[in-house]
């Protein structure tokens, strides 16, 4: 395989194949999770399910006062990459395009510079974060190989990306070609690993909220 | 809990499953940020008491029975089913060192309702035969004899005397048509029997018609908290049969946290059915008597006191302002503790954790976090409006060597009342 039919793979056939596992995948954990249901609440309501729901779900973007006194380094450090992981994806205008070309709309971007910065800052905070869960007793308790495997994934599109944009090493089209091959590789894990939060969490905050509202509580 | 085996408990987790449980588990980043809200870890900074950590069991049930993934590896033999052992290690986790308070589910970023899941657990290992000695002692004196403390109606009975006696007053008992039929906890009747004058005065003023019943008077039930529904189901029914029985227009849930939560919240889906009459917390009830001026008091208190919010109640519950309003028209002085109100710390003590001495060392240790919380205030009496917190705050106190004074809300309220 030369490296430019390297690139037409994992632009092509590759791709598509990385888009309809996560799109699929993603379908069939929401199938998964609503089809298990919720027994109707037979107690007499106090507050609205609804209210409660949208409530909470907005409102665990802020943690408590308390939470950030105790869990300040996990709250500062996952803002940090989570805003930095929407910036990189959706704020940068080479992706832009991509998701011009897919969905048939577009919006504004930022300088490269910028992304380019922002891509080294969320590349500093997840080796913190990783470093964080090796060191601290709790995390490391809870982990497992796929926290650590999710990290990996979630790492290399950053890592590759930056050296696509910088040319370190590779001829360019390698360079794409791995770094696209990179971000399928986090497509196809995305449903079935615990990056499935960034859809199921609207569920589970939606349920949190619903259950306290229910009893006047808002949660 | 006769005829308990692994499969049943086994079954009985798969049953707890449902769709908020798993978008909880599906959500979970191994953040650990629920460590940080619970008292067992702070106040040991032990790993294992993380909360989202207990929900292991059924965590692993979920992944294996539904989930695409899960399953395949179940069938390919690549991971290790649930084992009778498993749920033996995660005993004292599920049991001894949650008191379902929910404040882990109050912080978790994704939103898990962890205490909701600890609920769910707790029938499956109940049903496998590992829930702790104590809960299971209490479950059966709840079901034979009517109360889990083994108090039996001539107990009441005499209380009432007692209490007639002491205050000059008439207690209703068994009164068809009253509009309150008042419960009560067994720690009310043999430890805190002022509780029963004290409504009894305050009805009276507020011309309120009541009634105890002699056929149910015990509110708590031991089945939610060991997590046999069957049980929890047949305590309610009690309540259920002697409020239809006197025709009463609601319930009054007594100075007790997870009573209130076995009426008010669970009762109705736990006997499969809509209550004809319904569920109010006795500071709803004297709030609302506060709110339409029946509750007229000749001074207030003028110690500085704190409220202590128990968790079944307030956070748990949404009996939040009622407490507040009622101090504020009782004491001169009321201050409140750093985080109180729905993020309140839990005294250590609810959920079962009061009834299993093995918890008792443990239980001790972590009210360490109360302390700090009243060293933050200095208070000169704490006033709260839950039996259960009462004597495990009393303990706790006495433990670390704090002479602070436990007060009942209701009981402080009936003090201060001008009395016709």
């Amino acid at each position: 395989m030369t490296e430019a039919e390297f690139l037409l793979w994992v632009r092509g056939p590759a791709f598509n194949a990385a888009l309809f596992i996560m799109l699929a995948g993603i379908v069939v954990r929401f199938v998964e999770i609503l089809f298990l249901g919720r027994k109707t609440n037979l107690a007499q309501a106090r507050g609205s399910e609804v209210a409660g729901g949208f409530y909470t779900t907005w409102r665990r973007m802020i943690p408590d006062a308390d939470s950030f006194i105790r869990s300040g380094f996990t709250i500062i450090a996952g803002y940090v990459f989570h805003i930095g992981l929407f910036v990189v994806i959706f704020l940068f205008v080479p992706h832009i395009l991509v998701f011009e070309r897919a969905l048939g709309v577009s919006w504004g971007g930022l300088p490269s510079n910028i992304v380019d910065a922002t891509t080294v800052v969320t590349i500093v905070a997840l080796v913190a974060v990783l470093l964080h869960r090796i060191k601290d007793p709790v995390l490391r308790m809870l982990s497992n190989a796929s926290d650590y495997l999710v990290w990996l994934v979630t790492i290399l599109p950053l890592i590759t990306g930056w050296m696509a944009f910088n040319r370190v090493g590779l001829s360019g089209p390698m360079l794409i070609g791995i770094h696209i091959l990179s971000v399928e590789l986090l497509m196809i894990l995305f449903p079935f690993t615990k990056l499935s939060h960034a859809f199921t969490l609207f569920l589970a905050r939606w349920y949190n909220g619903a259950i306290a509202g229910y009893k006047g509580v808002r949660s | 809990m006769s005829g308990a085996s692994f499969e049943r408990g086994y079954n009985a987790l798969k049953e707890q499953i449902d769709a908020p449980v798993a978008a909880f588990l599906s959500s979970c980043v191994h953040c650990g940020m629920c460590a940080e809200a619970c008292l067992f870890f702070t106040e040991t900074r032990d790993p294992k008491y993380t909360p989202i950590h207990k929900v292991a069991p059924l965590h692993k049930v979920w992944k294996q029975e539904y989930t695409f993934w899960g399953k395949l590896g179940k069938a390919l033999g690549l991971s290790k089913p649930l084992t009778d052992q498993d749920l033996t290690d995660w005993e004292t986790l599920v049991y001894d060192s949650c008191t379902m308070c929910g404040r882990c589910s109050m912080v978790c970023p994704v939103g898990n309702d962890i205490a909701y899941m600890i609920r769910k657990t707790r029938e499956g290992m109940a049903a496998a035969g590992h829930a702790p000695e104590g809960l299971i002692g209490a479950a059966r004196r709840s079901v034979t004899i009517g109360s889990p403390m083994g108090v039996k109606l001539p107990a009441l009975q005499a209380q009432i005397r007692h209490m007639e006696k002491e205050f000059d007053i008439k207690i209703p008992v068994d009164v068809e048509g009253a509009d309150y039929l008042c419960m009560l906890s067994s720690m009310e009747i043999m430890n805190f029997p002022e509780y029963i004058g004290s409504i009894a005065r305050i009805f009276k003023q507020a011309g309120v018609s009541w009634t105890l019943s002699s056929e149910a008077f015990e509110a708590t039930n031991s089945g939610i908290q060991i997590g046999v529904s069957d049980i929890a189901a047949v305590l309610v029914q009690r309540i259920v049969d002697a409020a239809e029985k006197l025709k009463v227009k609601a319930v009054i849930s007594p100075e007790c946290g997870h009573a209130y939560m076995a009426i008010r919240w669970e009762g109705p889906n736990l006997v499969g059915k809509q209550f004809g009459f319904k569920v109010v917390h006795i500071l709803e009830v004297l709030d609302e008597l506060r709110a339409e001026g029946k509750l007229k008091v000749r001074d207030k208190e003028t110690q500085k006191l704190t409220y202590h919010d128990p968790c079944q109640i307030a956070r748990r519950g949404g009996v939040l302002e009622q407490p507040r309003n009622l101090l504020n028209m009782v004491a001169e002085n009321f201050v409140e503790m750093p985080g109180a109100g729905k993020m309140n710390w839990c005294c250590g003590a609810g959920g079962g954790v009061s009834s299993n001495e093995r918890a008792d060392e443990l239980r001790l240790k972590t009210f360490a976090r109360k302390k700090a919380q009243l060293d933050a205030i200095n208070p000169d009496a704490v006033v709260s409006a839950c039996s259960n917190c009462r004597i495990h705050l009393e303990e706790g106190l006495e433990e670390y060597h704090m002479d602070i004074p436990l007060l009942s809300l209701t009981e402080t309220i009936a003090e201060h009342l001008i009395e016709k």
